[in-house]
């Protein structure tokens, strides 16, 4: 009889040197065999690799715990979904079947949510360009209009003039809430008292009504106390604006930038150590809240979160197609997937799974993509056992950001599929072809091969 | 092939070279291989060596022998 085989391994011994990451033991490595019921193979038997699963369970989970988080502690929190991070039609249906808003930042996301059947009243509009078409037409159909700039207010007031009425607004707002990088490039700033001259101008004006006040202070923040800052300040200038100007300020709009348990590049801690929870984030928001409206005034609480809800319930199936050893020992492997699909790969060390247990002791290494692009790296620098051609490997969470800023570039798009709650699995954007590729192109016929070759 | 020779291996797998002073470990399938090497046999004799002890298909095998191979390399042993 045979002996079992395990791929030959040689590992250094190193001692004397300080390893603070640790040396990726046995126990560490990560097998998956399914995705909510359904088998990795089975997945990707029927619908391919690479693959992206969605998790509708999960998404609903995270919804459901973030709401439950704020509307336990507050009693009027509205959500807005914010379509940039996910804005595939299926996604953006179990958040609004979950009870959010839209929240759109361009003409695009503002017909996309409309054509999936949102009402123009359910929808929020920020974004630092909206072109006066789009305006005008959010405006009569009663969106809420966050306003970034002077030369908006200037747009509006030319769009209410031409619709006839005066449109409800909010206007965006950008402060020093003690964290670094300040952002400072959205809406008008606190501290140097401009928002106060858009107020100003607002009112001048006769057109605009200002009901709400909008602030994103960042992403992946990973400080609730820069939250309770933000909060605080836009009460109080809530209440300012209300005894200056005579508006009656509805909403308080925090924005979003709730991090997800994703693990940033150059983190030592995993996220589940890292990162508070988001009752930690509701608690300090509300308490806020409660520290500084007046009794009984209870203005609605906007938040835009996206990465914190949809990140976890993403998964992309990758198959590992090559190996090679590198000049320097490490072991790299290529994968049908790259940064083409996984953009946050850039700044995100994802959670690495194997579909199967492979025997052997850990490697270091790199997982690159199917790219002929240097940059198409997934990982640097990991450690798992050898693999074999064939093993899929499983990157999470990933269902943040990447199916919006993915890149049509070299290879064709994967399917995107969501395991539903009931454990049916449906494809949710199909995988692309030559004809989505070459669709929009148009051949001058003098440039037509065939017709040179006849000539 | 002159470091290779000089190594000391051990049947648990733990190779000193004490010309440097540098250690490793290998597995089992890594000790087979390290060994036939010592003896002088080339990669396609130690691959379909390694078809017939362990079980593994000789493609396999002469995948990560070569691989193997490369890797002692990176580590200058070869």
């Amino acid at each position: 009889m045979k002996k079992p085989y395990e791929k030959p391994v040689i590992t250094k011994v190193e001692t004397g040197l300080m390893n603070k990451f640790g040396n990726a033991p046995y126990y560490a490595r990560k097998v998956r065999t399914a995705i909510d019921g359904v088998s990795i193979d089975a997945l990707v038997q029927q619908f391919g690799s690479p693959l992206f699963v969605l998790s509708e369970r999960q998404l609903r989970e995270n919804y459901r715990k973030l709401h439950r988080a704020f509307a336990s502690r507050y009693p009027n929190v509205q959500f807005g979904w914010s379509y940039k991070t996910n804005y595939l039609q299926a996604v953006c249906a179990v958040l609004h079947q979950e009870g959010a808003f839209a929240e759109v930042v361009s003409s695009m996301e503002y017909e996309k949510a409309r054509r999936l059947g949102i009402p123009g009243e359910k929808i929020i509009f920020n974004g630092p360009y909206k072109p006066v078409a789009i305006l005008e037409q959010a405006a009569a159909e009663g969106a809420l209009i966050n306003i970034d700039h002077f030369d908006e207010i200037a747009d509006l007031e030319a769009v209410a003039k031409k619709l006839g009425k005066q449109i409800r607004v909010g206007i965006r707002v950008n402060m020093d809430t003690g964290i670094y990088p300040q952002w400072s490039r959205f809406g008008f700033n606190l501290e140097t008292g401009q928002v106060m001259d858009a107020v100003k101008r607002i009112q001048a004006g006769g057109h605009l009504v200002l009901t709400g006040l909008h602030c994103h202070i960042g992403t992946f923040i990973m400080e609730p106390d820069a939250y309770a800052q933000e909060t605080a300040k836009l009460v109080q200038l809530k209440y300012s604006i209300e005894e200056h100007f005579g508006y009656q300020i509805e909403f308080l709009d925090i924005g979003g930038g709730l991090p997800s348990r994703n693990r940033l590049k150059g983190t030592y801690l995993p996220p589940e150590i890292l990162l508070p929870s988001v009752e930690e984030y509701a608690e300090k928001i509300t308490q806020a809240l409660y520290d500084h409206l007046k009794p009984g005034d209870f203005p609605t609480l906007i938040l835009e979160n996206g990465r914190a809800i949809v990140d976890e319930a993403g998964y992309l199936i990758t198959t590992v197609v090559a190996s090679k050893r590198l000049p320097d020992g490490r072991k790299a492997y290529i994968a049908d997937a790259g940064v083409n699909l996984l953009f946050t790969a850039f700044w995100y060390k994802f959670t690495i799974e194997m579909d199967r247990d492979l025997p052997g002791v850990n490697e270091s290494c790199v997982i690159y993509g199917p790219l002929c692009m240097n940059i198409d790296v997934l990982d640097e620098g990991t450690s798992l056992p050898p693999l074999e051609r064939g093993t899929r490997l499983i990157f999470s969470p990933v269902g943040a950001y990447n199916q919006t800023q993915w890149m049509q570039f070299i290879e064709y798009r994967p399917n995107v599929v969501m395991v539903m709650e009931d454990g049916m699995v449906e494809v949710i954007r199909e995988q692309e072809d030559l004809s989505d590729i070459e669709r929009r192109e148009r051949l001058p016929e003098k440039l037509q091969l065939n017709s040179i070759a006849a000539e | 092939m002159d470091s290779l020779r000089q190594l000391a291996i051990n049947e648990e797998g733990f190779v000193f070279n004490p010309a440097t002073g540098e250690s490793w470990t290998v597995n089992s399938t890594g000790l087979y291989i390290l060994k036939l090497l010592k003896e002088g046999k080339d990669e396609d004799a130690i691959a379909r060596q390694v078809a017939t002890e362990f079980d593994v298909d000789l493609e396999t095998a002469q995948r990560d022998v070569v691989d193997f191979i490369e890797k002692l390399r990176s580590y200058r042993l070869l």
